[in-house]
């Protein structure tokens, strides 16, 4: 394989692409992101390859990164149809390729069908969870495979890098990226211009860029989902924030539970160094950057930006107080500039379509799109991109399809652990920076979690006041004694043993917390508890005063009990109760043991007679 | 020369000064607890914050050991604010250290009269890292280390196995601030981590291998002469004091 001499050797070679033999067949993409793997997408690639031999079908089976709809998964896509297949098996392989090859009919439940009109949606892109989404990070996801540069470079990879090497000065990059009014997607939003006009402006001759790519959030996946499905994005940002910058050595800190995104990721580097897009004189144009990946254990305090370069350093990764900022003495006292993997990915869509043309999305204050991996009592989970300032709501019920099994939405946590919820009542609150601040939640980093009626939210904020708990690094005090006074506060409140001080405390607590931490984990750390207590206040107050969990959820404050006049006497949840807490005998109406019941909610779930109820 | 505003009072400090090392110099004081003046800062135990602002941009906490002084720099370094900060922080240093005098006298000293939460084991630690960074810092030989992460940080040597390191010369002791951990901590089986005092001849369970007499010596020359006359190979503290 040679290296590319110059951007017109790039373009020779895409256009080459284009003229193969080949490359407008009939296409079938299986989903490969670690979701629909899960779920068997590598065995349905197999079968579709066998049943495409066997037939001797013109036909390219593709495993691509991760489409989006995870609920549905695995998802098949034809091409160039865009026909839509959800939820397939191996054995559906010969109606698949039929399907991609003759056009022929498919099983109904191979479709998309809208829960609320019936219809089936064949085509993916009038699929309600996609058609309101605007998909521009993510848009080649479910058409590449990521393994693959040529791929990459067919929908016009490295063109943006090839553009800016060969016709802009780092300060025309710089003053694009700041026109487009990107801000950082890690969650803080600052504005990714500025961040590197001032690195740039840094004395020294050694600078560094760094993809931070330690996303922790529980239920969080977009960066990942890049990572695995379009490496050579990431890459491609790198090495125009590198070319503006003046860096020649970047990092991409990766955590190790993400195995599939590393191997892409390692995958991709090799190509393009073997292409001549990585190493020294890219291009031809002189400029030289190398990309180097390093392993993650798992900390969650590793995705704090001191912390991480003291990580890659080979330090304990603790964050160091700031200023210096990294921009001024970063990554071995070097000027450093560190973007998540989602900023990143943005920059060759704003160095290849201009700055208006990102800038015309959004709000004001908030350009562009936002990725959302949107999870919980949701009916369709999966990945989002959708533009700033839409609103919840729309977010909620017209991409996520609304809140299974009938039930009532309750609240939505926005940014994690680090973030805050919001309550109905502000479902149209549009998504931007300002607007979620005022509400006290974050845009955070992407990851949205929906509560339905039956999550209790004292619980709620008591799961995420653990995590950050439990992830709390220890160096300073506010964080490492006052997450675990905050949190036995909670779990004492969840137990039943909340006292009337408590809610004050919790504020106290709270507030000195989120201003006298050392880092950004410490100063968000207290926000699902802030934000809960702001807006469902009344949950506190029946669970501290009244003794109760009106979302009867808390071990503590619930009994379950059979009702006798529906009770049968069938011996089903008496059989099946692990601490033999249910007496009776056959034909007899049983009851519970409130002393031995461990409110594991078992047989409730088991009786046909609806007869288990919780008080 | 940096000119800065500290409680409304113009200021100069010198070139890459921090604005503790400001305060001080201008007689304004500033409660510490991980700082130590020969040490760099660390910023963990956030006893020294003060309020810092950048006009316009609105006021925000930062420990003042580890805040370099910026010109046109606006600092209130006893504003309702800090002083409620200092006050919660030094409840929760409390939580685990309710045992110690000395921690006791810090909290009272800035209003703390209750604490509200307390630790299950009040092991007096409270993890400021002084005994790590000097170690690291001054005796330069990283003997002993902070291990783990959150609640279960422990100072230790590295991997938790006996450190060679080690030369006994008690620095770690000495600098402690809780004023529970004494020399008899170290040469002791109880060394500056939890458990109890132990019998007549221990090894230090901070480096395991100095094998001391458990009584109690009171400076480090003191150390030093008990160390010449217990203490062989292989770690010999006289010879290396006289590097």
């Amino acid at each position: 394989m040679t290296k590319l001499a110059d951007p017109a050797a790039l373009e020779a070679w895409r256009a080459a692409l284009a003229a193969e033999d080949g490359h407008d067949r009939p296409t079938l993409t299986v989903c490969g992101g670690t979701g629909c793997r899960v779920y068997g997408s590598e065995r349905v690639c197999a079968a579709l390859q066998a049943e495409s031999a066997r037939r001797g079908a013109d036909l390219t089976v593709k495993v691509t990164g991760c489409h989006g709809f995870c609920e549905r998964g695995p998802l098949v896509v034809s091409h160039p149809q865009r026909r839509m297949f959800t939820r397939v098996k191996p054995e559906d392989a010969r109606e698949l390729v039929s399907a991609a090859v003759d056009g022929g009919p498919v099983a109904d439940r191979l479709l998309y069908t809208d829960p609320q009109t019936g219809a089936r949606i064949p085509i993916e892109t009038d699929v309600p969870f996609y058609k309101h989404q605007r998909r521009l990070v993510l848009d080649l996801n479910g058409a590449l495979d990521p393994l693959r540069l040529d791929d990459y470079v067919a929908a016009g990879g490295y063109a943006a890098l090839a553009k800016a090497l060969a016709t802009m000065t780092p300060e025309d990059v710089i003053a694009t990226v700041k026109a487009s009014g990107l801000r950082g997607r890690g969650g803080a939003g600052f504005p990714t211009g500025v961040k590197w006009e001032t690195c740039r402006r840094q004395p020294g001759d050694v600078k560094y860029v760094i993809c931070n790519a330690d996303e922790g959030d529980p239920g969080a996946y977009m960066d990942r989902s890049i990572m695995e499905g379009n490496p050579h994005r990431v890459l491609e940002g790198m090495l125009i924030g590198a070319y503006a910058i003046g860096a020649r050595q970047g990092f991409v800190y990766i955590r190790n539970e993400y195995p599939l995104a590393v191997k892409h990721l390692r995958a991709a580097i090799a190509q393009a160094e073997a292409r001549g897009l990585l190493g020294e004189n890219i291009l031809g144009t002189g400029f030289s950057f190398r990309v180097s990946v390093r392993l993650g254990s798992g900390a969650f305090v590793c995705g704090e930006e001191t912390a991480l370069m003291a990580s890659i350093e080979g330090r304990v990764g603790e964050p160091r107080p700031r200023p210096p900022y990294p921009v001024e003495a970063g990554l071995w006292g070097k000027p450093t500039n560190i973007n998540n993997v989602k900023s990143w990915a943005a920059v060759p869509l704003i160095i290849a379509n201009g700055a208006e043309w990102y800038a015309a999305l959004g709000t004001p204050t908030s350009k562009g799109t936002l990725i959302f991996s949107v999870v919980g009592k949701i009916n369709n989970t999966g990945l989002v991109e959708v533009p700033l300032g839409i609103s919840l709501r729309r977010l909620i019920f017209d991409i996520g399809g609304g809140i299974p099994n009938g039930k009532q939405f309750k609240a939505a946590q926005i940014g994690g652990p680090s973030g805050g919820c919001i309550p109905a009542e502000h479902l149209d609150t549009p998504i931007d920076y300002e607007s979620l601040a005022a509400l006290g939640a974050i845009v955070g980093s992407g990851g949205l979690v929906v509560a339905d009626e039956d999550t209790c939210m004292v619980d709620f904020a008591r799961y995420f006041m653990q995590f950050t708990q439990e992830e709390s690094c220890g160096k300073c005090v506010p964080c490492r004694v006052g997450t675990k006074a905050m949190l036995a506060t909670l779990e004492r409140i969840c137990a039943g043993q909340g006292e009337p001080g408590d809610v004050d405390y919790l504020f106290e607590l709270g507030e000195t917390i989120k201003r006298s931490s050392l880092c950004g984990l410490g100063q968000t750390a207290p926000n699902p508890v802030l934000s809960t207590l702001r807006h469902f206040r009344a949950e506190y107050d029946a669970h501290i005063l009244h003794k109760t969990c009106p979302a009867r959820v808390c071990k503590g404050l619930i009994t379950y009990r059979i009702l006798p006049e529906k009770c049968t006497g069938c011996m089903v949840c008496l059989r099946n109760c692990a601490v033999g807490a249910i007496h009776g005998a056959k034909q007899q109406v049983h009851s519970i043991d409130p002393a031995v019941c461990t409110r594991c909610g078992l047989c409730q779930s088991l009786c046909k007679f609806d007869a288990v109820v919780v008080n | 020369m940096i000119q800065l505003t500290i409680d409304d009072q113009l200021v100069t400090a010198a070139e890459g000064r921090t604005l503790l090392e400001a305060c001080r110099e201008n007689g304004i004081a500033v409660p510490t607890l991980c700082h130590h003046p020969a040490l760099r800062p660390y910023g963990g135990c956030r006893l020294c914050v003060v309020e810092v602002a950048q006009p316009p941009r609105p006021a925000r906490l930062a420990a003042a050991c580890a805040y370099p002084c910026e010109p046109g720099l606006v600092v209130r370094t006893n504003s309702e604010a800090v002083q409620r900060s200092r006050r919660l922080t030094a409840e929760l240093l409390l939580a685990g250290a309710y045992r110690s005098p000395e921690m006791w006298a810090l909290a009272r000293s800035l209003g703390v009269t209750q604490v509200r939460f307390q630790l299950p084991e009040a092991e007096s630690c409270v993890l400021c890292g002084l005994c790590v960074r000097a170690c690291q810092e001054i005796v330069g030989v990283s003997a002993i280390s902070l291990i783990r992460r959150g609640m279960a940080k422990q100072v230790s040597p590295p991997f938790e196995i006996a450190s060679a390191a080690c030369i006994g010369c008690g620095t770690c002791v000495l600098i402690c601030p809780t004023g529970v951990l004494h020399l008899e901590d170290v040469i002791g089986y109880r060394s500056a981590h939890p458990g109890g005092v132990g019998s007549e001849r221990e090894y230090c369970q901070v480096c395991s291998d100095l094998d001391l007499s458990p009584h109690f010596v009171e400076t480090p020359e003191a150390l030093l002469a008990e160390a010449r006359r217990l203490s062989p190979a292989p770690a010999d503290p006289a010879g290396v004091s006289q590097d």
